[in-house]
């Protein structure tokens, strides 16, 4: 019994963890890639300590039991039945309790992929054999190569001509499935200028490996600029 | 039956159990050794971005469809619910047979037509390369491949591998030997009943969506194609809702033949019998139905079913640690004796734990932005399936080698085929996480976009050609032993299980000479206790 009040008390306190933790960083907006890095980080620390304790802990009883004389016969324990609840209950309550720590911090990294910006600057990609094509709101076309302002969220609203494909931009921690007939929604938040690679990462046919791109992050000014005379080739 | 000449027609019609079992054991093996070339290919691909061994995107695409298909269908699903269901079901349990032996028959002929027809790939001239997983409408509308090959081969094992649970299902409820109950049955047994209840349920899901396919490419249905008001994302939760399932179909007997040899050569029993049982094998069965959004959270779909299956696909770890947590238990106070099954079955507790905690991340939805479709996920999939189970299959033909042919193979081939095994899936393997947790794509024919990763490609290329150097060994170990190894006693490993000590090496057609009665205490684990005469059953045999 003491056993349960002990576990159930992790699991109220990680809750209430969880709680705080999802407080602060509520205000502002939240970056996904951040938060998946954040997370990232726990969730090794985690699994490094239990896989080390298990191989410890294997590699202990291989090395410490083994048999000395060739009649000789292993002594394992006959266990009660209360033993052997025991014995099964808690290994599942301390499985279960980084289960509930897990899910709850998943939860709210996966709300920052979800809660696109309200000023999110949004773009249109038709997805194709094998390329990508973004259409500006000013009504600018570009195929494979993205071009947006750093320091604003981007939003991508994401339709595809033939095949699935699924959009993979791994600087930004993102993807998500491009599939025809219906318009799906991702979002990133590019901070620092440069080139970032952007792939296909659903099998799409003979070309599958060629189908990549560039996120070109640019300074907001320049960004501006490119629009300009972009739209001014338009014309 | 070694007495008699060997007679191509008496392997054809029959319908022993232990032979059905070795037709599907060689069937499996030259699946693994045709999936095993395909792997290589592909890692010579890989070894320099660009081209390497073939200018043609196409021809890798293939060799990956056909490593990915025959891995799972032709290799895996046989060895395990094929080979050791058959040869160790009636044997474990005290049967002469399994219930409907010429079903039995049937399932195993249905899996060589599959065999046979996954092998036309290399022949017509419009080879699938869809992936093993098919998705449309790549694979209904676009792709120049044959489609239906992929949906015949799935239908044909599918229906062998539905004749063959409904067969083992009813022997093990029905044809246990006296004295043999629920709570003595051995685990092996339990994890074939498991994985055979599981393909009962399942197996119909995949048939229906791999025939929609072919319903939409060359019947002109609309089922999966957007424009006509179809759903690509219909066949993605079909699909996973089978192939969720379908990885504990291969794990849970992988994982019981494990216990097997653990068993053996600690000669120890089992810790905590009923947690193993119900808590790990049932509990995984209860659990597999309602886990396989996990595979599609960038697929789009409702909120609260990711919110939902991230809890129930993390809570997968608990039946999974109860196993684990039965294994090592098993090993406490235990009389441990290192011959080559016993090395792979703990290789197996490694691999298999890197495995396990490399799939935690992939249940959570936030985290799996970054992984999905690449390298990790392989990764994680080749430490529990290609390795875990390879692990659990080599070192269970190993252990069963004496059983099977009354001979041993050589111990110090057996070790060598080992150390080179544990040494190259690690090599080859473990690079993949680094790859793929820096984002690099699987399914790449090739990497320009990710020219950083030329140097862990070709590590792990250099790892593959040592796996390819364990296998080589492993084969040469089994043949060895069929041809020239020493002859072994009917029970070499001192083991207490039915097939061990009721019957000789090879067994007979109808196994034992005389229905084995059993006492109420009798226990296939049955070790570390005062060995009381009249409780041991007659050794006459
Ligand atoms: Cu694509």
């Amino acid at each position: 019994m003491r056993c349960k009040h002990y576990f159930a008390s992790i699991i109220v306190s990680l809750s209430l963890s969880f709680l705080f933790i999802n407080n602060l960083y509520a205000k502002g907006i939240a970056d996904p890639a951040e938060g998946w890095n954040h997370l990232w980080y726990e969730l090794m620390v985690d699994i490094i300590i239990i896989g080390v304790i298990f191989a410890v802990l294997t590699l202990y009883l291989l090395l410490r039991y083994r048999r000395k004389q060739p009649d000789e016969e292993g002594q394992g324990p006959e266990l009660s039945p209360l033993a052997a609840l025991g014995w099964a209950l808690i290994p599942t309550f301390i499985f279960l309790a980084d289960d509930i720590f897990l899910g709850a911090k998943n939860f709210e990294l996966w709300n920052k992929y979800r809660n696109i910006p309200e000023n999110a600057y949004a773009i249109n990609l038709e997805s194709a054999m094998w390329s990508w094509e973004f259409n500006y709101p000013e009504g600018i076309k570009a195929t494979n190569e993205l071009r947006v302002p750093a320091g604003e969220p981007i939003m991508l609203k994401m339709t595809s001509r033939d095949v699935v494909h699924n959009l993979f931009i791994p600087e930004y921690k993102v993807k998500w499935e491009i599939r025809p007939g219906t318009m799906d929604t991702i979002w990133f938040y590019p901070k620092k200028t440069g080139e970032y690679v952007m792939t296909c990462v659903e099998f799409c046919g003979v070309l599958h490996s060629s189908m990549h791109g560039k996120v070109i992050v640019m300074q907001k000014d320049e960004f501006s600029k490119w629009i300009e005379t972009e739209k001014n080739k338009i014309k | 039956m070694s007495a008699t000449a060997f007679s191509l027609k008496e392997w054809i019609f029959t319908t022993d159990h232990k032979r059905v079992g070795v037709l599907y054991l060689i069937g499996s093996l030259a699946a693994f050794l045709l999936a095993g070339i395909m792997a290589m290919l592909m890692r010579a691909e890989l070894t320099t971005v660009g081209p390497t061994v073939t200018t043609n995107p196409n021809a890798y695409n293939v060799w990956l469809y056909f490593h990915g298909a025959a891995m799972i269908l032709g290799y895996q699903i046989p060895a395990l619910t094929g080979f050791f269901a058959n040869y160790y079901v009636p044997l474990m349990i005290g049967a002469k047979d399994v219930a409907f032996p010429r079903v039995n028959a049937l399932s195993v002929w249905l899996y060589w037509m599959g065999i046979v027809l996954a092998l036309l790939t290399f022949v017509i001239p419009d080879p699938p390369d869809i992936m093993w997983t098919g998705y449309p409408p790549y694979s209904s509308e676009f792709s120049p491949g044959n489609t239906s090959f992929y949906t015949f081969v799935v239908l044909l094992i599918g229906f062998s591998s539905i004749a063959g649970g409904i067969n083992f299902i009813t022997t093990i409820i029905k044809m246990r030997a006296p004295g043999i109950t629920w709570n003595n049955l051995n685990i092996f047994i339990w994890s074939i009943l498991a994985a055979f209840t599981l393909q009962i349920i399942f197996v119909p899901v995949l048939g229906v969506a791999v025939t929609l396919l072919s319903f939409d490419k060359y019947l002109g249905t609309n089922f999966f194609k957007a424009a006509a008001g179809g759903s690509s994302l219909i066949y993605e939760n079909l699909f996973w809702f089978y192939s969720h399932p379908a990885v504990y179909v291969i794990l849970l007997p992988a994982v019981g033949i494990i216990y097997e040899i653990v068993a053996t050569f600690t000669r120890n029993r089992i810790f905590n019998y009923k947690m193993v049982v119900y808590g790990g094998f049932w509990g995984t069965v209860l659990l597999s139905g309602v886990v396989w959004a996990h595979h599609i959270y960038v697929s789009g779909m409702p909120n609260w079913i990711v919110i939902l299956q991230v809890f129930t696909s993390l809570l997968i770890s608990v039946p999974v640690g109860l196993l684990m947590v039965g294994l090592l238990g098993t090993l406490y106070k235990g009389a441990i004796e290192f011959r080559t099954p016993m090395l792979y079955a703990s290789g197996f507790l490694f691999l298999f734990l890197i495995g396990g905690l490399t799939g935690i991340p992939n249940a959570m939805s936030g985290i799996y932005q970054q992984i999905h479709g690449t390298y990790w996920i392989t990764g994680h999939f080749h430490y529990v399936m290609a390795l875990s189970v390879t692990s659990a299959i080599i070192g269970g033909v190993y252990y069963i080698f004496p059983k099977l042919t009354g001979k041993m193979y050589k111990e110090s081939l057996g070790k060598l085929s080992f150390i080179l095994f544990i040494i190259g899936v690690n090599v080859t393997f473990f690079p993949w996480f680094i790859m793929g947790i820096n984002g690099m794509p699987r399914r790449y024919y090739d990497y320009q976009q990710f020219p950083q990763f030329e140097g862990l490609q070709q590590l792990s290329t250099a790892g593959a050609v040592i796996i390819a150097l364990s296998m080589l060994v492993v084969l040469i170990a089994w043949l060895h032993g069929l041809i020239a190894g020493e002859k072994s006693s009917d029970n070499p490993w001192g083991s207490k299980s039915l097939e061990w000590t009721h019957t000789v090496s090879p067994p007979p057609p109808g196994n034992f000479s005389e229905i084995p009665k059993l006492t109420a205490d009798w226990s296939p684990y049955n070790y570390g206790r005062k060995q009381e005469e009249g409780k041991k059953i007659d050794e006459e045999l």
